[in-house]
């Protein structure tokens, strides 16, 4: 292709990609170099129904002043990215100063936003990713294995979980995980423990999001699995059966790496979506034993007073994550890509 | 058929749009009104009595949710402001007024105000900016049947409560006797703030915005703070008000701290047995120390109207509100909360915020920063419940939290 035709040709995708990606995540980067304005404070007299008290407000007009002459804020240059909300240097390297073994360190270091959040996302990431590959395998290989007459009913009840909206799929489980809902108090039961609840306990909280995660993703990965399996030629099927290949053979060295793009791209996919994990910390009400990137972004920017800056930040070091996550990836699939065109 | 069906409805809902047409008599000539708001019973009957004033030339509308305070203040920045009336709380008016979005109301309180009563007018700087028509706060909620069986006298200090709790237990009527709304995140703030206040703590150093919370009495919150929960359903990281109450309709706990303006709804029985309504007992908030103060604070919901809202429309919110708080309407609505306008007759579901209050309970602070305040303590007091931080780890915890969050929004440098 000539490159004036691949510049006509592409420009209307990248102009919406400037216009949808590039400036707002360029204005988000620009809010996370800024803090507010100083609050100017004045002692006055308040009365209500319960008396009156002397207390702080802030002097509108003259934070209103600051305010006009410079819109986003003070600059604070990569404060943002150092302070406790994020990156935490300083308190880090005090808190290792402070603790007496490495167990000890990391309880203190849980109780920084930033780490505590990403502890969470990566082990969310990390476990949920390959376990929706295997399983998301497993039922396609299962539901193409079965006669015909059986497949479309099997494939819309697999696909449920995926069908349901994140939320509320989480709060339904989250009920049912309750002490009096069916599944907590089934646990309760076969434990013979009056006390267990998978709420109250971090460690199963995590577990319980885990098992969330791979629930509600599995059925994406089972699909395109499914579709692929459709194309599987049969001749190196029937190849490897004449010399003798099992079952597990013939999948082991046929179909998987017939699939391998496949799996490449649901990795992928699954990377980026798992690294944003936000939903079912809500619905599982999990904050306290949870928390993730995500979520840290939707605290700072709800309540009384939106912290822009903090979330600008997070946001900024969200996208870092993503890009560090995939490019392993990327790069293998770049590589194969750059061998088989030549 | 099916045309006369849809004739005959149209001038049946025509017919009931003229009648509450008909019945208002607000004086408002035009005007538009929108109303932003929590959502409980209460409010509801307030929001009902200005809807009454709608016209063919005066709408109004409502919005109550949970969530309003998430969206008021972009709501309310908009111009011409998403609402005319923002119901507020005096922790929920603070960032209205930092951000200048609610006008003062002198003027209309001088031309439509006469039957309010001065303690009803909040006044910043000397400035009338809300009109407060109810009063809540947290209480202690006890089932007297129960503590009969347990042999213990109704409690009136932390202690008795905690005595009374393990009476319950050891006596194997109830594992987990008791329950607060102690969800992570705001909720625990509030249960941490009710007993630091009725320690006799303040949470800044007087005249700056620098937390001073990591001191006695906030130790004796964070035990106390310990001490119940210990008692509490495990999940208790995950109770809100709602859950709270259904504990309490069902009959689990026997000794609780809710609001006051869900006496009535638990005091009505429509959820649960006339025997555990019938030894349902409202009483203030137990005190924690010698100084004999009920450890809750007091909370006043008013409504305010908003600066980028037209005179007009200002004007008519104002009376339409007003119509919501006439003292025929609060008179029959009593049960639902504790009124403090004219016409308010004390029921038994006001007993716990009327006993608190006189006990001398401290107001919610109304401080610029105490938002940021109660966020740190919400995100860092559920590791100290779960045994993952030292009591003094934790208060340094919230503080430095509090210190980046107020560096960030410009309170402290």
């Amino acid at each position: 292709m000539k490159h004036r035709t691949f510049f006509w040709f592409i420009l209307p995708s990248a102009a919406a990609m400037i216009l949808f990606i590039a400036l707002p995540v360029g204005s988000v980067f620009l809010q996370s170099l800024h803090i507010e304005h100083e609050q100017v404070l004045r002692t006055v007299e308040n009365c209500g129904p319960f008396g009156c008290t002397e207390e702080t407000v802030v002097d509108r007009a003259a934070t209103e002043e600051l305010r006009a002459a410079q819109p986003l804020g003070r600059f604070a240059g990569l404060s943002n990215y150092t302070d406790r909300n994020h990156l935490a240097f300083a308190e880090l390297s005090r808190m290792w100063e402070r603790s007496d073994s490495f167990a000890d360190f990391t309880r203190r270091a849980m109780t920084l936003p930033f780490w505590r959040a990403m502890a969470f996302t990566l082990t969310f990431t990390f476990a949920v990713t390959p376990l929706v590959l295997t399983l998301g395998l497993a039922i396609a290989l299962g539901v193409n294995s079965l006669p015909r007459v059986f497949r479309g009913p099997t494939i819309f009840v697999s696909l449920l979980p995926m069908i349901v909206t994140p939320l509320i799929g989480s709060l339904v489980l989250y009920w049912m995980v309750d002490s009096r809902g069916v599944l907590g108090a089934f646990l309760q039961t076969v434990t013979n423990d009056p006390n267990l609840s998978l709420r109250a306990s971090p460690t199963l909280t995590w577990i319980m999001l885990i098992v969330y995660g791979v629930w509600s993703s599995a059925p994406f990965a089972f699909i395109v699995f499914y579709a692929g399996l459709q194309t599987v030629p049969e001749e190196p099927l029937e190849a490897a059966m004449i010399d003798g290949a099992n079952r597990w053979q013939r999948i082991r060295y046929v179909v998987i790496p017939h699939l391998m793009p496949l799996a490449i791209f649901i990795t992928l996919m699954q990377l980026m979506d798992n690294f944003r994990v936000f939903e079912p910390i809500v619905g599982f009400q999990a904050q306290a034993s949870a928390t993730s990137l995500s979520y840290n972004i939707f605290n700072y920017l709800r309540g009384d007073a939106a912290q822009f800056g903090a979330a600008a930040t997070t946001s900024m070091l969200t996208i870092f994550g993503v890009v560090v996550l995939l490019t392993p990836v990327l790069i293998r699939t770049w590589r194969d890509f750059n061998r088989k065109g030549h | 058929m099916t045309r006369t069906f849809r004739v005959a409805a149209c001038s049946s809902v025509l017919a009931l749009g003229l009648a509450t047409g008909a019945s208002a008599d607000c004086g408002i000539e035009s005007g538009s009104v929108s109303i932003l708001g929590n959502d409980f019973p209460a409010l509801q009957a307030v929001v009902a009595g200005a809807q009454a004033c709608a016209t063919d030339s005066v709408a109004v509308t409502s919005n109550l949710t949970a969530d309003h305070r998430d969206l008021q203040v972009a709501a309310l920045t908009a111009n011409p402001s998403q609402y005319s009336v923002a119901v507020v709380a005096n922790g929920s008016i603070v960032p209205l007024m930092n951000a200048g979005l609610i006008r003062p109301l002198d003027d209309l309180v001088a031309a439509y105000g006469d039957a309010l009563q001065p303690t009803q007018l909040v006044r910043i700087e000397g400035q009338v900016m809300a009109v407060a028509f109810m009063a809540n706060a947290q209480h202690l909620f006890y089932r007297s049947d129960i503590l009969e069986q347990a042999g213990v006298a109704s409690p009136e200090t932390l202690d008795d409560v905690l005595a009374a709790a393990e009476a319950i237990r050891a006596q194997g009527i109830m594992q987990h006797p008791v329950a607060m709304v102690s969800g992570a995140g705001w909720n625990l703030a509030q249960e941490f703030v009710n007993l630091y206040l009725g320690h006799g703590g303040s949470f800044f150093e007087p005249g700056s915005a620098a937390p001073a919370i990591n001191n006695d009495a906030g130790l004796a919150a964070l035990e106390a703070l310990s001490a119940l929960t210990s008692y509490s359903n495990p999940d208790f990281l995950t109770f809100d008000s709602n859950s709270v109450q259904a504990l309490w309709e069902a009959g689990e706990v026997a000794l609780m701290m809710h609001w006051g303006s869900r006496g009535a709804g638990i005091l009505s029985g429509e959820n649960s047995t006339p025997e555990i309504t019938g030894s349902t007992v409202l009483a203030a908030a137990p005190t924690v120390d010698d100084a004999g103060r009920p450890a809750t604070t007091l909370w006043w919901d008013g409504f305010t109207i908003a600066a980028n809202a037209s005179d007009e429309d200002a004007a008519a919110s104002f009376r339409a509100m007003l119509n919501g708080i006439t003292p025929e309407r609060i008179a029959e609505n009593s049960a639902l909360a504790v009124w403090l306008g004219e016409g308010y007759t004390p029921t038994p579901a006001s007993a716990g915020v009327v006993a608190s209050a006189e006990g001398g309970a401290a107001s919610y602070p109304m401080s610029p920063y105490m938002g940021l305040m109660h966020t740190a303590l919400g995100d860092n007091l559920a590791g100290f419940l779960q045994g993952s931080a030292s009591a003094e780890e934790t208060l340094e915890t919230i503080e430095s939290a509090y210190i980046t969050a107020a560096r960030g929004q410009g309170f402290l440098n």
